[in-house]
């Protein structure tokens, strides 16, 4: 290409809704400029397709500036594509080549059922969120700004934890759908701070609870959730998570439900 | 008790019974070891076999040896409801196979217990049932001058089945008469393809430790900066280096030392 320009062949999932089955459909996207972002190349085929009087390709989107965590696609084996530590919206064409067939897959798993085509549902997410990863906060006068000291070590550790965006990109890589890099990074970083003491223990106990139910499987600590995970979440925060849980369960007085009572 | 329940019931609390069983099994392996090193010892099984018996009538060990095939049992249950569940998060999968770092040993554990489990049956039924059960198997008396110190031993016959060891001094040569397992594991470790399978299931038990070990400790929360690249170095090198190793060198040791 003269211009730098690529042509490329996409095989992407299409699927009308849950309820039906879906199939892989090829596309030509072609003159892709090396600077669009993914998501920007996906506009073009859909605006072409739009023309055409087809059926424009669904995927979720929404601040592509990659901390909104709205954007998915499982690409050519990866989820968020082949560049590490970024979200599909700040991953540029330039990572592929002229002549390259891209995959694009939605997010597998029972508990992210499909919409249509690439977009799932990951509401599961919400409700394990809802289950306990907040902070209470009671009416009263507004606290003094730094009256409480944290030790910088576990602030940037809670910070690092708190820059997960719920995207679902754990859940995609994982051999077993586990949504344990999730959860762990949402106990842990509420957990390691000191307005997060009051709830700590019934708080993994109840998200725990909640990321059972919705059907995801089980951390094999295989790695490939931290690989993948376009915020660099640690694994370390699955191990957190289950020394709370564990300490929950086996030694400490809190129950999931205890504000029932 | 319904929370006990719970607690197990969960997701994290099978994966618990994993690490626990699996750290519990790691630890047999070890003593395991440290008493099979008398194979090595080349007194035609006087020590090996004295400790087989010690450790077959010793009513702790054998209390510990039930709580051990209860380990494996409940290790290889847990493993199967676990990836049964595993499967089910991901009814469809992926047209292309997934891409993300991660060790080949991680991602394969069901695969490298299924041999290991497969190994330990027939592991077992060779040595541990036969030892049991098996009539036939051989009595030794080894006879120990007790100022020279030099060992000799026969075949011996003690003419009724209760019999499974006796120790007697009669003019200053200590007596000691005993079933001769070691003779099985001569016979056994003769035969190529006996070994061959011995030395791939040590490779499986290399790599299933090599992740099993460290995942254990991260399943029960124990993660630190300073404590796990330790983790990380016993599970490498002694757990999928030195142990598989050691077990894997008698089988070969007694093929080429026993053959003719």
């Amino acid at each position: 290409m003269s211009n730098g320009n690529m042509n490329l062949t996409l095989k992407v999932w299409r699927q009308k809704n849950a309820q039906t089955s879906g199939k892989f459909v090829t596309y030509k996207a072609e003159s892709i400029s090396p600077d669009m972002s993914f998501l920007e190349m996906l506009d073009v085929v859909n605006e072409s397709l739009t023309h055409k009087g087809d059926e424009p390709i669904n995927f979720d989107h929404d601040c592509r500036e990659g901390i909104c965590g709205m954007c998915s696609l499982y690409i050519n084996g990866h989820p968020h594509g082949p560049k590490r530590g970024v979200t599909t919206c700040q991953l540029h064409m330039r990572t592929f080549h002229d002549g390259e067939t891209i995959t694009i897959e939605p997010w597998r798993a029972s508990a992210f059922p499909v919409v249509k085509d690439l977009a799932v549902d990951r509401s599961a997410f919400d409700r394990i969120q809802q289950a306990g990863g907040y902070v209470s906060v009671n009416t009263g006068g507004v606290p003094d700004g730094n009256a409480i000291a944290i030790p910088k070590v576990i602030a940037d550790e809670a910070f690092n934890s708190a820059t997960c965006i719920g995207c679902g990109a754990c859940v995609a890589a994982c051999k077993n759908a586990s949504a344990m890099l999730f959860v762990g990074a949402k106990i842990t970083q509420l957990g390691l701070l000191p307005q997060g003491q009051p709830e700590r223990y019934r708080r993994a106990q109840s998200m725990v609870a909640q990321m059972d139910e919705e059907g995801f499987g089980s951390c094999t600590n295989t790695g490939a959730c931290e690989a993948e995970c376009p915020k660099e979440i640690k694994l370390t925060n699955i191990a957190r998570m289950n020394n709370d849980f564990f300490s929950a369960k086996l030694f400490r007085e809190e129950e999931i439900h205890e504000d029932k009572h | 008790m319904s929370e006990i329940k719970q607690t197990f019931n969960s997701s994290l609390g099978k994966k618990l019974i994993m690490a626990l069983t699996g750290l519990f099994l790691c630890t047999f392996i070890i003593v395991h070891l440290g008493g099979n090193l008398l194979l090595f010892s080349n007194d035609n099984g006087f020590g090996f076999n004295v400790y087989a018996n010690f450790l077959t009538h010793f009513p702790p060990i054998e209390v510990i040896a039930y709580l051990l095939y209860l380990s494996i049992l409940v290790h290889a249950l847990y493993a199967i409801i676990l990836t049964v569940k595993n499967r089910k998060a991901r009814p469809v999968g992926y047209a292309v196979a997934q891409k993300s770092d991660a060790t080949w040993s991680s991602k394969n554990m069901g695969l490298l217990g299924s041999i290991l489990f497969l190994f330990i049956v027939i592991h077992m039924s060779d040595f541990w049932f036969s030892y049991h059960n098996d009539k036939t198997m051989g009595f030794k008396e080894y006879r120990t001058d007790l100022k020279t110190g030099v060992t000799t031993d026969v075949d011996y016959n003690p003419g009724y089945a209760e019999f499974n060891k006796s120790v007697s001094v009669v003019n200053d040569v200590e007596i000691v008469r005993v079933k001769d397992l070691h003779a099985r594991v001569v016979r056994s470790f003769s035969s190529l393809w006996y070994v061959i399978f011995y030395v791939i299931a040590m490779g499986a038990l290399s790599f299933h430790l090599l992740h099993g070990f460290q995942s254990a400790f991260r399943t029960l929360g124990w993660v630190h900066r300073k404590y796990t690249p330790v983790v990380y170095a016993v599970g490498t090198w002694f757990f999928a280096v030195i142990i598989p190793l050691a077990f894997a060198a008698m089988p070969v040791y007694y093929f080429f030392m026993h053959r003719g």
